[in-house]
């Protein structure tokens, strides 16, 4: 018991951002995908289209938001000092993007009892799951830039999120979230839903790539640290190998919607979220509260530091008692996920009418 | 915005909480409940093969779908509230709570929304033994989650098993943490609450169906199997709950002082049946009160002696009002519950149940009146125990995050209309539902094997019940 508190409990918090990380990458895809079918809505106007979109999500879209849960508080649980600076700086974010998810997550429900006068509902939810992707990522954006920190907690102003490279953030995630639930749509759907979902999935593609090449540039441009991370040698010749990935990755994405493969298009769509996020992970370590920017702190940087893993890290003893149980569990939770999807695998909307 | 930033941030803070989870509790009051009830549902299907049973589940499943979704949202608002505006509370106290919660979601969250999916569309996928486990799962999940949440706030409420360095708490002992001194007893009292007030739903469901002459099988199974639950439940509920008091007693001498609205700590204690506590003067207003009667059930002595409110200075003591009439209206439901269980179990043994109108019609009313009562055991609890948001180490004030007032009333308004809109609506579909019963598509069987179909059917139940009859 107590080895882990004497030499290695520098380990332990390591181990809890290790876990996060993947918590909210399995949040990003999970619910990404769904939160993408949901932003496609206006693009599918027909009802027996819609019917068949939410019913290709309506099994997991529950299961997938608890990533988001699951992020939220283990980031609470084992690095509450980094908590309690970024929930009061990302405030208005944070509070709209859930009021999104509720007005989306009821509409699942009551989109069925509305019917036929479903259409708000439809809306809700389109607008509900556009506006949680937005959020995401201008919380993202707002993150990257910098959060103004003084003695260990939040200093700066309600809206000292809202840059435009924060919107520009929030943005990508939308267009990034399209493309997965695009993708979703032609690996669970059939027919002429399958090949709209492919016509849209092509652009969507582009306009990501367009997107995670702006924020690369963007954000090295503005901030020193990261473009000492990645333009530094011998750092640059290993970090080069991201970008490249992503080409290759993006066009594996493209050529599985060229030649109208089911499954290729979504797995790449995945393997291009987990490149841009490696990139980004790659830019941010150690920090879990970056440093401001020079121009929010008025200069002062001194006292604006950021915060690490590890000065952020709760009592060796929290982490602890949780990796216990989360080692135990979390294979047991992705398990059943795993079992969930096989269920309900294949196309959905066989022998509807 | 001066009006705004005039606003203290707390009182803010603290009403914006009490409004979240005050809408959030319904609904977890309701599915734990419910889930438990169809997992029964579900398993005497399974063994009996009686299509009533399933006609029943799949009725009360689309009900709790809907519940469902609407506690899930409302969650997750609470979750992240913690720390948008109770950040201090996760630096002071977070080493001792925090990894409860993140129990609650490894252990619960997890189990509960994942079979959720089985259990709502995958009739026709999985072998049926399959699908009465998930029901199970589902059942199971929402009672581990009100295992984990409640132990966090009884700790909040009787810390233990923790030392305080430089001003933060951190865990020393976990077994004591976990299994605090009032846990047991809010948990069990919790837990009985919950399905209490589900099985009261559906009792008066039945009711009201049997007077509306309709579905008249479904609505005796109904009737039998809420009265029963009814019948054992609710004096069980005044027996933990005494004993919850007892328990409080102990360690919240001052909560209990302002359940009874108790002055003076030297005399014997009266029981106040009403009176408007005045916090100005100290005393009792328009008090009717029993004298030595507060002493019998609390120390179970003619003259035995409990703390008084003026025992501590006034900035130690709780809101009154809340407490003293929240206590009332709750421990009234529980007479009320006692005395329908207890009619109704003389009517179901002399074989009249069915044909008492007089009881059953007024009981088709009353469906409510186990949210009510939780609501206000909640609200005794938790402004029972302030000023402090954790007993004796951290106090509500000291627990906010750095954000102006003007930031925290924003989001409450927010807040507020969207909760306002959703929730109403959600409410008045579930009435919607329940008005047209079990009949039609919505129970009938669905062959087809994608989850498409069963939600087609639901859909097709609907719109024939937005233009269908209404039963009651
Ligand atoms: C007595 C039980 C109980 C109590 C006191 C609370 N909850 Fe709750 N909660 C549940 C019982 C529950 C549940 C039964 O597990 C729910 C309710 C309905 C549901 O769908 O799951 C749920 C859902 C739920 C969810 C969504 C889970 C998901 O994504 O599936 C979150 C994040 C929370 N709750 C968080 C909280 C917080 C932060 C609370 C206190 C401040 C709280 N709950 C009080
Ligand atoms: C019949 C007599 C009852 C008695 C004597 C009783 C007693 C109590 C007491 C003393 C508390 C406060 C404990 C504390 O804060 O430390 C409490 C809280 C509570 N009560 Fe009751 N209760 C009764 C009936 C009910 C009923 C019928 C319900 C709901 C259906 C209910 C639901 C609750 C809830 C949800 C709480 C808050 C959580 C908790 O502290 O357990 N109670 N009750
Ligand atoms: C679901 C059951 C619960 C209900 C119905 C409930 C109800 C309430 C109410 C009515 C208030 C306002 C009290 C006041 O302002 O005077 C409150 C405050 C609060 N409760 Fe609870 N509570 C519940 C569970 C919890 C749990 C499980 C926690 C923490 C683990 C918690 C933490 C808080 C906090 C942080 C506040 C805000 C500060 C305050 O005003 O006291 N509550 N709650």
């Amino acid at each position: 018991m107590n080895a882990l508190y004497g030499e290695n409990a520098a380990m332990l918090p390591l181990i809890w951002a290790a876990i996060l990380a993947l918590a909210v990458a399995m949040y990003v895809l999970l619910d990404g995908f769904d939160l993408g079918v949901g932003a496609l809505f206006p693009l599918f106007k027909a009802e027996a289209d819609r019917d068949r979109m939410m019913n290709s999500i309506a099994p997991f879209w529950d299961g997938n938001g608890t990533w988001l849960v699951l992020g939220g508080g283990g980031l609470m649980v084992a690095f509450p000092r980094a908590y309690a600076i970024i929930m009061p700086a990302m405030y208005l974010p944070i509070i709209v993007m859930i009021l999104a998810l509720v007005l989306r997550g009821v509409s699942f429900e009551f989109r069925w009892i509305a019917k036929p006068r479903h259409r708000v509902w439809d809306f809700a939810f389109s607008i509900g799951s556009t506006l949680a992707a937005f959020c995401q990522g201008v919380v993202l954006g707002g993150l990257l830039q910098g959060i103004h920190v003084v003695n260990g907690s939040f200093a700066g102003g309600s809206f000292d999120w809202c840059t435009p490279f924060a919107l520009f953030c929030g943005l990508s995630v939308v267009v990034g979230y399209t493309l997965l639930g695009a993708c979703w749509l032609v690996m669970k759907t059939e027919h002429d839903l399958q090949a709209r979902a492919r016509r849209i999935a092509k652009p969507a593609l582009l306009a990501m790539l367009a997107c995670i090449a702006i924020v690369s540039i963007w954000t090295p441009l503005m901030l020193p640290r990261i473009a000492d991370r990645w333009f530094s040698v011998p750092n640059f010749y290993w970090l080069s190998q991201v970008p490249l990935a992503t080409l290759i990755v993006a066009w594996l994405c493209w050529r599985g919607l060229h030649k109208e493969r089911a499954a290729q298009p979504f797995l790449s769509a995945i393997g291009l979220f987990l490149l841009a996020y490696i990139g980004l992970l790659i830019s941010n370590v150690p920090y879990l509260v970056p440093p401001a920017m020079a121009a929010m702190d008025g200069g002062n940087a001194a006292t604006n530091i950021g915060m690490t893993i590890q000065q952020a890290a709760s009592a060796p003893a929290s982490q602890q008692f949780l990796l216990i149980g989360t080692l135990i569990l979390l294979p047991i939770i992705i398990g059943y996920t795993v079992f969930v999807y096989w269920v309900f695998r294949g196309k959905v909307g066989e022998g509807y009418h | 915005m001066d009006f705004v930033s005039a606003l203290d941030p707390v009182l803010l803070a603290r009403l914006q909480f009490a409004f979240t989870i005050s809408l959030h509790i319904i609904f977890p009051g309701f599915t734990i409940g419910l889930s438990a009830f169809i997992a029964t549902l579900e398993i005497l299907h399974w063994r009996t093969g009686r299509d009533l049973y399933l006609k029943l589940s799949k009725f009360w499943l689309k009900i709790f779908a809907v519940s469902f979704a609407m506690g899930v949202v409302s969650g997750l608002m609470l979750s992240y509230q913690f720390g948008t505006n109770w950040a201090r509370l996760g630096i002071v106290i977070g080493n001792v709570i925090g990894p409860m919660l993140g129990y609650e979601v490894l252990t619960a969250f997890f189990l509960e929304s994942t079979f959720l999916g089985i259990l709502l569309f995958g009739r026709n996928r999985v072998p049926q033994w399959a699908h009465v486990l998930s029901a199970c799962m589902v059942a199971i999940g929402t009672a581990i989650s009100a295992f984990w949440i409640i132990s966090a706030n009884s700790w909040m409420q009787t810390p233990v098993g923790f030392e305080m360095r430089d001003g933060i708490a951190f865990p020393l002992d976990w077994w004591r943490i976990i299994f605090n001194p009032s846990f047991p007893y809010r948990l069990t009292h919790m837990l009985i609450a919950a399905y209490l007030s589900t099985s009261v739903v559906v009792l008066a469901v039945g009711a009201r169906y049997l007077m509306a002459e309709r579905f008249e099988d479904e609505a005796r199974t109904m009737i039998r199997m809420g009265l029963g639950m009814v019948i054992a439940l609710a004096p069980l509920q005044l027996f933990v709950g005494d004993q919850h008091g007892l328990n409080t007693l102990h360690h919240q001498p001052v909560k209990i002082a302002a359940m009874e609205a108790h002055w003076d700590g030297k005399g014997p204690v009266d029981l106040v049946l009403f009176a408007i506590p005045n916090a100005e003067t100290e005393r009792n207003d328009y008090e009717v009160a029993l004298p030595h009667v507060g002493s019998l059930i609390l120390t179970h002595t003619w003259d035995g002696k409990i703390a008084g409110l003026k025992d501590v200075p006034a900035s130690d003591r709780p809101p009154l009002l809340s407490v003293f009439f929240g206590f009332r209206i709750m421990v009234g439901i529980g007479m009320l519950l006692i005395g329908i269980g207890f009619v109704g179990a003389i009517l179901w043994m002399r074989g009249k149940l069915f044909d008492a109108r007089w009881f059953l019609r007024p009981i088709g009313y009353m469906w409510p009146l186990g949210f009510i009562a939780i609501l206000s055991g909640w609200i005794v609890t938790e402004t029972g125990r302030q000023p402090w948001i954790a007993t004796g180490v951290l106090r509500t004030a000291d627990a906010i995050s750095p954000v102006p007032a003007a930031t925290v009333a924003t989001s409450f308004a927010l807040i507020i209309v969207v909760y306002v809109v959703v929730f109403s609506i959600g409410v008045y579909y579930i009435r919607k539902l329940l008005r047209h019963g079990p009949q039609g598509a919505a129970v009938a069987h669905s062959d087809g094997a994608t989850p498409n179909s069963t939600l087609a059917a639901a859909g097709s139940a609907t719109r024939e019940a937005a233009d269908g009859e209404q039963v009651i």
